[in-house]
């Protein structure tokens, strides 16, 4: 498979569009969605073929030993296949809702999605840390410019958060690469080569935490998530999707492809924190969705809650005797899992969101009520991704959270008490979001509203569907990672 | 003086020539497109001179000039940001200035840019000096070009009155070396580590720091970006102040002169405060001027982690070719940057487009323009795609290098601050004006005809965001020779 074809693939598509809108406002929508599921396609031929994997390595600027090098295992593959996914999502999603500059507009998503891709193949540092940057512009253009009411402040936030936590990480990136070259006499930032560099405990332990800020901002994990709930509220709805859907899920994978890898004794010795970061991202997060009056504030809190589970199971080391601390496939496997099916529940919650606001204005939720009445299947797949969200059995959601669990039983007992207590926070915060928005008497200011038609329909079906599998079948999934989260631990 | 010293001096005395000729065709026919055209075809044949020049072999000239191939790829870029600021100038100066005086633009043009190429192969105070001057005078014109309006005479009165105090400084400082060593080479400056030679250096470091603009030096620099015209001031943040690094760093390696451990200390004060406080002051500006001015402090500010690794000797040449690589993208963006103000301005009347009001809905209306600016916004604020994340890239290796912590941790400080008001400008341009939903096609008509005035400025402000672009993602060649040249240096 050819990854750096799929990427520059994304990122022309995304100059046609922009040149497309010169034809027609409409026509960069079709650019966009047909770019999406051709390369779509693409990935899952290659996937049922079983030539996805595949590893590029070209030469790039050879004067700091830096390469293009881009690889795709099954966790690359699996976050991919949900990157081109969501990308189709999101530009359905925003298809009635954006009206002026679709071209530029369609351009935006194309590139994040480029950078997504790029982050989650790109094996060397210097390169995993250009598209990590290279995702931010666009997503900034997308919130600043086609958000809501506060925009400026949203995008301004939220571009400064990742911006400050990047320079972060790339300071650790530096420093790790200069303390390899003073260890072994070459410059290099391929990601293999620096896996085996020998720190001394106490570098180790500041450039892991370097890494782990940058990550735990973009998670988002308390107490960095601030920006998290402006940015998702302002944004435009494919803006959302994105965000929650995809580059949430870049920072929960630089945890476990680089951090963890990376520091593994490190990343040990502050295990403990880092389960309890996670729990209390779990609580506050559920504790805060509840309180929200917003629809969009109150699912934006609610992946804050969601992403403690793969903080949390990310880190549940086990004691593997000798003082010596040994990975935890259980609590890895469910940190992935929850990172595909949150992808889904909260991509389709954030679209619900977008859909009122396009039909009542509103986020508030004291302004809906009773809209079961008047949509009744805005209100069945509302119900559907809400329960699927609050972890019921059978769907996604759940054998993430159950796993993660599992897993950080066996390592920390009272932190995970705690994080379990949070699923029953989410179930609280879910019924309350379908109850207020889509239950009791109808609202008589609501003007009549245009009930969900084959578009969406199409897009919400695909989601359950995705959902229902990973809750009732999660096996392949599972097979998909577990080669992976091996070889993510290399025991000293 | 032998015939490969003449081979050597090739650029110098190409540009010298095409000044003079410059001169008598202006004593004999006032054309202003005649001073561009001889103007751009000196400065093209002192371009295609320098590879001559290097052909030479490094050579020092009279123990006055080295001409090495670090002091080329300065020249390359002087040359070049000579090319690129003329042919801005062209419109801006048929705009604005009476018929009968454009001309001599051109020549104060071409001096400045002598003086500036002097200084990058200065090894020998009375160069040092001889540059300097040369420089600066053909500025304080060019600062007070316009006719109408006080701020450009006023800032070239304050550029005059501030820079001549800094000039006295720093002869004082050669003075006291003078003194202490008995010689004017750099070579052996400070060989003698006395005080009077310390005081002496670190007079001579305060000279160049008004030069550089850096904390506490800076006060002149945003009344003079601001006074000045646009294509003059992108003129002064680029090749004046890259004159004086491409200087500093030569003098500090050759002389040792960060030898003692007050002065390295000082220069790392320096270098913190002024990255530090020329972002927050930025911060506070609506001006675009005046932020790019800020932006500038700062950005000298990090590069002196160059200067600062400069000093040991294990480090000098990383150092050099940090510094070059620096100074190429930081031409690109500044340049960028101004072009774009320069085309604008050369299209209204009126003050030059400064205000940030003036790029609002830019992004609508000139989506190529500003498209450039954005990509010089984003490169000044070190994003990755763009010759200035490749710089800043470098000078976070060479911090590394040379365990230069606190420097880096400031740098990381400096840009988070920075991003905001890069952000900023580029938000204004993604805004809606009010004006554009009354009647899209009243600004439609008017400005087709107005865009096809300063073609020629738009067509270099957009080859300088097509550089900024793409040095950004493939900035190999410029690190070839820029290694190249700091392996070779004094070897």
């Amino acid at each position: 498979m050819n990854i750096l074809g799929l990427i520059l693939f994304l990122l022309i598509a995304g100059g046609v569009a922009w040149a497309a809108e010169r034809i027609n406002p409409n026509a960069p929508r079709w650019v966009g969605l047909i770019a999406f599921i051709a390369a779509g396609a693409y990935v899952a031929n290659a996937w049922a073929g079983g030539y996805a994997y595949a590893n590029q390595y070209i030469e790039w600027i050879p004067r700091f030993g830096i390469h293009v090098i881009l690889s795709m295992d099954g966790l690359s593959l699996m976050l991919t296949a949900l990157t081109l996914f969501l990308g189709a999502v999101a530009v359905v999603s925003s298809w009635t809702e954006t009206k002026r500059r679709t071209g530029f507009f369609q351009f935006n998503v194309l590139w994040v999605m480029a950078g997504v891709v790029g982050v989650f193949t790109a094996l060397d540092l210097f390169l995993f840390f250009f598209f990590w940057e290279v995702m931010l512009i666009p997503m900034y253009f997308l919130i600043a410019i086609w958000g809501h009411e506060n925009k400026a402040f949203a995008a301004m936030k939220f571009f400064l958060f990742t911006q400050i936590s990047g320079l972060l990480m790339l300071f650790a990136i530096l420093a790790l690469v200069y303390f390899n070259y003073a260890n072994t006499g070459s410059i290099t930032f391929n990601y293999n080569d620096l896996l085996g560099a020998e720190l001394a405990p106490d570098v180790a332990f500041y450039l892991m935490l370097g890494f782990f800020v940058a990550f735990v901002v973009k998670l988002p994990g308390v107490p960095f998530h601030t920006w998290l709930p402006d940015a998702h509220t302002q944004a435009p709805t494919a803006g959302s999707v994105i965000l929650a859907g995809i580059l949430l899920k870049t920072g929960a994978y630089g945890l476990i492809r680089f951090v963890i890898p990376l520091f593994p004794d490190a990343s040990a010795q502050f295990a403990n924190w880092a389960m309890f970061l996670g729990a209390l991202s779990i609580l506050y997060g559920g504790y805060m969705a509840y309180s929200q009056s917003d629809f969009k504030r109150l699912v934006a809190y609610s992946s804050v809650a969601h992403m403690g589970f793969v903080l949390l199971g990310a880190f549940a080391f086990l004691d593997a005797g000798d003082g010596a601390a040994g990975m935890n496939p259980l609590g890895m496997q469910g940190a992935v899992v929850t990172m595909i099916a949150h992808g889904f529940s909260t991509a389709a919650l954030f679209m619900m969101a977008g859909a009122l606001q396009e039909r009542l204005h509103t986020r508030e939720m004291s302004d809906m009520g009773g809209l079961w009445m008047r949509a009744p299947r805005m209100g069945v797949m509302t119900m559907f991704f809400v329960v699927a969200s609050v972890g019921m059995p059978g769907l996604g959601n759940f054998i993430g959270e159950f796993l993660v669990l599992l897993g950080a039983f066996q390592a920390n007992v009272p932190l995970t008490v705690a994080a379990a207590l949070g699923v029953v926070v989410a179930a609280v915060y879910g019924l309350v979001l379908l109850q207020r928005a889509f239950q009791g008497e109808p609202n008589p200011d609501v003007p009549a509203m245009r009930d969900f038609g084959l578009r969406e329909m199409t897009v919400m079906t695909l989601m359950m569907a995705a959902l229902i599998w990973i809750g009732v079948y999660p096996q392949p999934l599972l097979d998909l990672s577990a080669p992976v989260i091996e070889t993510l631990w290399i025991t000293p | 003086m032998t015939g490969a010293d003449l081979q050597a001096l090739a650029p110098h005395l190409v540009l010298i020539g095409g000044t003079l000729a410059l001169l008598l065709a202006i004593s004999f026919v006032r054309s202003h497109v005649l001073a561009l055209a001889v103007t751009l075809a000196t400065l093209v044949a002192t371009l295609f001179a320098l590879p001559a020049s290097n052909a030479a072999g490094a050579r020092v000239i009279d123990g006055l000039l080295a001409i090495d191939a670090y002091a080329n790829f300065f020249n390359a870029l002087f040359v070049m940001a000579a090319i690129a600021s003329a042919l801005l100038g062209y419109r801006y100066l048929e705009r604005r200035i009476t018929l009968a005086h454009r001309e001599e633009f051109y020549v104060l043009l071409l001096t400045a840019t002598l003086g500036a190429m002097a200084m990058a192969s200065a090894t020998h105070f009375a160069a040092f000096v001889l540059g300097l001057e040369v420089l600066s005078i053909s500025l304080y014109a060019m600062i007070a070009y316009p006719e109408e309006g006080q701020a450009p005479l006023e800032a070239a009165l304050k550029y005059l009155v501030l820079s001549g105090v800094a000039s006295t400084t720093q002869l004082f400082g050669m003075a006291l070396a003078y003194a202490a060593t008995g010689s004017m080479a750099f070579e052996a400056a400070f060989s003698a580590g006395s005080l009077l030679a310390v005081a002496g250096q670190a007079m001579i470091l305060a000279g160049v720091a008004f030069k550089l603009s850096l904390v506490p030096f800076h006060m002149w620099t945003p009344d003079v970006y601001q006074g000045a015209p646009a294509p003059v001031t992108g003129f002064v943040a680029t090749v004046s102040k890259g004159a004086v690094v491409a200087l500093l760093l030569r003098y500090v390696v050759e002389t040792g002169a960060l030898g003692a451990a007050p002065l390295v200390l000082g220069v790392v004060i320096i270098a913190v405060v002024s990255m530090v406080v020329g972002n927050l002051l930025a911060l506070l500006q609506d001006n675009l001027k005046r932020i790019l001015a800020y932006s500038s402090i700062a950005h000298i500010g990090y590069l002196l982690i160059a200067v600062v690794l400069a000093a040991s000797i294990s480090g000098a040449p990383m150092a050099l070719e940090t510094g070059m690589v620096y100074l190429a993208g930081y031409f690109l963006m500044t340049l960028a940057a101004f072009g774009v103000m320069t085309v604008l301005s050369s299209e209204a009347g009126g003050e030059d487009a400064e205000r940030l009001e003036a790029y609002e809905g830019l992004f609508w209306q000139r989506p190529l323009l500003a498209a450039t600016l954005s990509a010089a916004a984003l490169s000044l604020a070190g994003i990755p795609l763009t010759i200035g994340f490749i710089a800043k890239f470098y000078l976070f290796a060479a911090g590394a290098e040379g365990e230069l912590w606190t420097l880096v941790w400031a740098l990381v400080i400096g840009s988070a601050i920075g991003v905001y008001y890069y952000l900023r400008i580029i938000f204004t341009m993604t805004k809606t004006p009010a004006a554009e939903d009354v009647g899209e096609a009243r600004e439609a008509a008017p400005a087709a005809t107005e865009r096809a005035g300063a073609w020629e400025a738009a067509a270099v402000v957009v080859a300088l965001g097509a550089g900024i672009v793409v040095f950004g993602i493939y900035p190999t060649p410029i690190i070839d020779i820029a290694r190249a040249a700091a392996q070779a240096f004094g070897g």
